[in-house]
């Protein structure tokens, strides 16, 4: 086990600031932050339901240009996965989310956070199959596939 | 406006917290949720230590309030029950995610750097999301976690 001291504390403020954002789309509009329940919204439009995620989403892709002019080392060291191996994952990403009704975010940070036993459920079980996955990848595949 | 703009910076904060924790870097979250590669790096399991232990406080301090600041409700979900559904959606995705090493918040903010591997993902998350849409598009709104 590799214990790296500096990475846990920058995961432990990113931690942070991410409660804090949830706190704050709570604070001001009274919504969950969950990433994949704001973007599914966008794909299945009901009246004057949009904007608020748009917003949202614009504050998380601006965020996300000025990480990769900051702090281009957070984003995007290459993984070993090939593209069509990311291509079957977006799916199974996008379809798993959206029947769960939520992600990391939704279930896991807000969910957790609110003691709701759907969301414990369901975070166990995404922990525990990302595990399996990735290892078995790395038993079966030597990390590559 | 003003909620809008509450919105974008919670949205900017989100992504920040995303890259300093290391969630947007695919290849340390795949290293995380594998536990076979020998040098087993935790950090990343503080990044939901810190959202929680921020947002399990303030969640209660801010539902308390008779309303949000800039909305007329809280939307919390309310959901108490633990479907095939929950567990069959949260298993996919979380094995797209230890094949991928992206969830969809991570994966969003990855976009920005126009980098193939979190264009193909995104894509395909999508896609996967529109596919769910299009199957389910009798039964209800899949919005709250």
């Amino acid at each position: 086990m590799l214990i790296d001291l500096p990475s846990i504390l920058m995961a432990i403020a990113g931690g942070v600031m991410i409660g804090l954002a949830a706190s704050a789309m709570l604070f001001f509009v009274g919504r969950i932050a969950g990433i994949s329940g704001i973007v599914g919204g966008l794909l299945r439009p009901e009246p004057d339901d949009s904007s608020w995620r748009l917003a949202f989403l614009g504050g998380l892709f601006v965020g996300g240009l000025l990480l990769a002019a900051t702090l281009p080392e957070a984003i995007g060291s290459p993984s070993g996965r090939s593209l069509p191996a990311l291509g079957l994952a977006g799916l199974l990403v996008g379809f798993g989310v959206r029947m769960a009704s939520g992600c990391t975010s939704g279930h896991g940070v807000c969910g957790l956070s609110r003691l709701s036993v759907r969301s414990l459920v369901a975070t166990l079980t995404f922990m525990a199959v990302g595990f399996a996955t990735a290892t078995s990848i790395e038993l079966l595949a030597g990390g590559t596939l | 406006m003003r909620a809008h703009l509450a919105l974008f910076a919670s949205g900017l904060l989100f992504a920040a917290g995303l890259g300093a924790s290391g969630m947007t870097d695919a290849d340390k979250v795949i290293g995380f949720l594998n536990a076979a590669s020998g040098a087993w790096d935790p950090s990343l399991a503080f990044v939901m230590v810190g959202a929680i232990a921020v947002h399990l406080v303030l969640f209660r301090l801010i539902s308390r309030r008779a309303k949000p600041l800039f909305a007329t409700t809280f939307q919390i979900p309310s959901r108490k029950e633990l479907s095939p559904r929950l567990i069959g959606g949260a298993a996919l995705f979380g094995a797209g995610w230890g094949l991928g090493g992206y969830c969809p918040g991570p994966a969003l903010v990855s976009t920005t750097i126009l980098g193939t591997e979190a264009l193909v993902f995104t894509g395909s998350m999508i896609g996967g999301m529109l596919i769910f849409a299009a199957v389910t598009s009798t039964l209800a709104p899949t919005e709250n976690p």
